[in-house]
């Protein structure tokens, strides 16, 4: 079983690439399109600009492959700003369109938040298991394995953004609270998302890496 | 809600921790991965490696320290000590890092602030200042609060913020070492004057200062020590029990 990371020339994947060795997980990071083909997991991380890490998706023509590997079945996995990419558009200095794979838009926190707030939301915040409606229709989780099955109600996780996605309450499966509930985790059947950063946040952290590689087993049988 | 943050520095000199500690079952008590899984499983919400030498000879040896706490330790990693300029900043990311501290080289030049920030993000630009109090004011100080710049500290901070500084570690020269508690009056200061988080660091000499930190200034991010949980003298994990019990919002894990 092997898990490849999306390398589209942003951002350090060393501590994420770490983070799958550490729990036993065979794991690359490329940016060639028949290893993430061959692959049995993909993990789309991302860091930065939304405007910035699409064009270099697009430049790549990797946003193809993940969208293709997304239609597969296969377990894909969206980190922060990869989760961001994951939906159908953000309003990150401008207007972006994103992969369109979960329904959903991306916008600033400031315009949310009380003005007292700070804005990046960084540090430790508290997960908020939610059952968005759409998250597992007819894909993976069904068997009561997801990606947050080993969390439980309170845990905290690590997050460092400034935006965030919203409309998406259908497939939302965490919110974390500051001040109004910011959407922590999304699952659209086989296509899950993170805002905040699995290979930063500690034990918890591992174990939702550890359930996402548990995931490609469930993905094999349906297949 | 955020958790507040409980930081642990530890001090880094040839490549090794240094400052004696006596923890039980800790093979090896001055080994920058040793320690630094020892504060993971303890609670550590952050760590904070200070590379003590910094010459241009002994990094290598800091930065396979910091490489292979990164593979094994998977909690926020904040790196100081001799940072001076972008590429200092691509250095230690590139080891694992997710956030670099500047003092003295931003004193320097106070334009590292703005680059490190532009090309990195203003989460990632941690400005650490050492104050002291001098006549009616404060200032601050530069190399490793040994010389008064004349600077005054409020000014300072501000300008680090406005040039793009995401995160202040205040460390009053006052309170430090004397382990009477955190400089209250100082941190009250900073935190009504900025809105990036704001770390306490210097003066903590037992649990109950942290809990009088964050009772008397709530606005305060994170707290952060280095003898007092290197000596054993508080274990995080109970430090965090107290913190919680006293309604304090904490991490437990």
């Amino acid at each position: 079983m092997n898990v490849a990371i999306v390398d589209y020339g942003v951002g350090n994947l060393y501590s994420l690439r770490c983070s799958f060795s550490a729990i036993g997980q065979n794991v690359c990071v490329t940016s060639d399109p028949d290893i993430l083909r061959a692959a049995d997991a993909v993990v789309l991380p991302g860091v930065g600009a939304f405007g910035d890490a699409i064009d270099a998706l697009r430049k790549t023509e990797l946003d193809k492959v993940v969208i293709e590997i997304a239609e597969s079945g296969k377990p894909l996995l969206g980190i922060c700003l990869g989760m961001q990419m994951l939906f159908d558009k953000s309003y990150e200095y401008g207007e972006h369109q994103g992969l369109g794979l979960i329904p959903g838009e991306v916008r600033s926190l400031k315009e949310v938040v009380n003005p007292e707030t700070l804005v990046p939301h960084i540090g430790w915040n508290a997960l908020h298991l939610t059952s968005g409606e759409d998250a597992c229709k007819d894909g993976l989780g069904q068997s009561g394995g997801s990606l947050l099955a080993e969390v439980g109600e309170g845990a905290y996780v690590y997050f460092v953004h400034s935006f965030y996605a919203t409309e998406c309450a259908a497939n939302t499966i965490a919110v974390a609270d500051y001040d109004v509930p910011v959407t922590a985790a999304v699952q659209k059947d086989n296509v899950f998302g993170c805002q905040f950063h699995p290979e930063k946040s500690g034990k918890v952290g591992l174990q939702i890496l550890t359930a996402f590689c548990n995931l490609i087993k469930e993905a094999e049988s349906a297949c | 809600m955020l958790a507040k943050r409980i930081i642990p520095c530890l001090d880094v000199k040839h490549g090794r921790v240094v400052k004696g500690t006596n923890f039980q079952g800790l093979q090896d008590v001055s080994s920058p991965v040793e320690l630094a899984r020892f504060y993971n499983e303890q609670g550590a919400d952050e760590l904070v490696f200070y590379d003590i030498i910094a010459s241009f000879e002994e990094r290598a040896l800091f930065t396979d320290a910091l490489t292979e706490v990164a593979s094994s330790v998977f909690i926020p990693l904040t790196v100081g000590g001799g940072i001076k300029s972008v590429d200092d900043f691509e250095r230690v990311l590139s080891c694992g890092a997710d956030k670099v501290s500047v003092n003295s080289g931003a004193l320097a030049n106070p334009d590292l602030i703005d680059e490190a920030a532009k090309r990195y993000g203003d989460q990632c630009v941690v400005l650490s200042a050492d104050i002291a109090r001098v006549g009616d004011g404060f200032h601050v100080f530069s190399t490793g609060g040994r010389t008064d710049t004349g600077r005054d500290a409020l000014q300072w901070i501000s300008e680090g913020v406005s040039r793009g500084a995401g995160e202040l570690v205040i460390n009053s020269i006052d309170t430090d070492g004397v382990k009477g508690g955190f400089d209250l009056e100082l941190l009250a200061l900073v935190c009504d004057l900025v809105n990036v988080p704001v770390v306490a660091s210097g003066g903590a000499g037992c649990a109950q200062d942290f809990v009088d930190l964050w009772e008397r200034v709530p606005e305060v991010s994170a707290g952060l020590a280095a003898s007092i949980f290197h000596f054993g003298e508080v274990s995080i994990s109970d430090l965090k029990r107290l913190l919680a019990s006293e309604g304090i919002p904490i991490r437990l894990i």
